[in-house]
């Protein structure tokens, strides 16, 4: 019951956060929105997994948020730099 | 599963889902990119933190409470790794914070 509750104010979420991610005005406010989806995607699993009685969903969830956090990463210094082997502008950029 | 771990458990996962619903409204409503952050990271910090030790008291002591202990640790880790790449990035692409003073001229960093 008090899973159920958890999962639908999970899915409200990820509604407003996709109407963001569609709507954002740059670039940068869909890659947050996208990570923010990311986040949401982890919880929703974890909720699920106990909301079915198979808690064994957590390591899909670990996994997702590995993926989340290099996705992340990778297209923004993408967007930054243009390619991904660029070695960054040092510690003052 | 003592009655007062269930409610403690049901009061945390309540609350958790009021702070995942609160932050993506936040993204939603917030007029600019940097205020529309610290939504991104009230959904990350609280929200999911509020809601891992719901599922971590319904679970108990076992590994499936590790599991949880270690999604939370790599979601506190991770989330504010982004949300610096972010904002950094934007700062360097020429997107500037909206100030409440627009005379003054915004500082370098």
């Amino acid at each position: 019951m008090m899973f159920a509750t958890v999962a639908v104010a999970i899915l409200v979420s990820l509604a407003l956060v996709l109407s963001r991610a569609i709507l954002g005005p740059t670039v940068f406010d869909r890659v947050m929105a996208a990570n923010s989806v990311g986040t949401l995607c982890v919880l929703l699993l974890a909720v699920v997994g106990f909301l079915n009685g198979r808690p064994d969903f957590l390591d899909l969830s670990i996994t997702y948020a590995l993926l989340n956090i290099i996705g992340t990463i990778a297209v923004l210094k993408f967007f930054r730099f243009g390619d991904l082997g660029h070695s960054g502008d040092g510690p003052t950029s | 599963m003592t009655p007062l771990i269930d409610i403690l458990s049901w009061i945390s996962l309540l609350v958790g889902g009021a702070f995942i619903v609160v932050g993506a409204l936040g993204l939603v409503r917030l007029p600019d990119l940097y205020t529309r952050l610290h939504a991104s990271g009230i959904i990350d910090i609280p929200g999911a933190g509020f809601i891992v030790l719901g599922l971590a008291l319904q679970a108990g002591w076992s590994l499936v409470t590790a599991k949880l202990l270690v999604l939370m640790l790599l979601i506190i880790f991770t989330s504010p790794t982004a949300t610096h790449a972010v904002a950094r990035a934007a700062m360097h692409m020429g997107n500037r914070p909206r100030l409440a003073n627009t005379e003054v001229e915004p500082s370098k960093r």
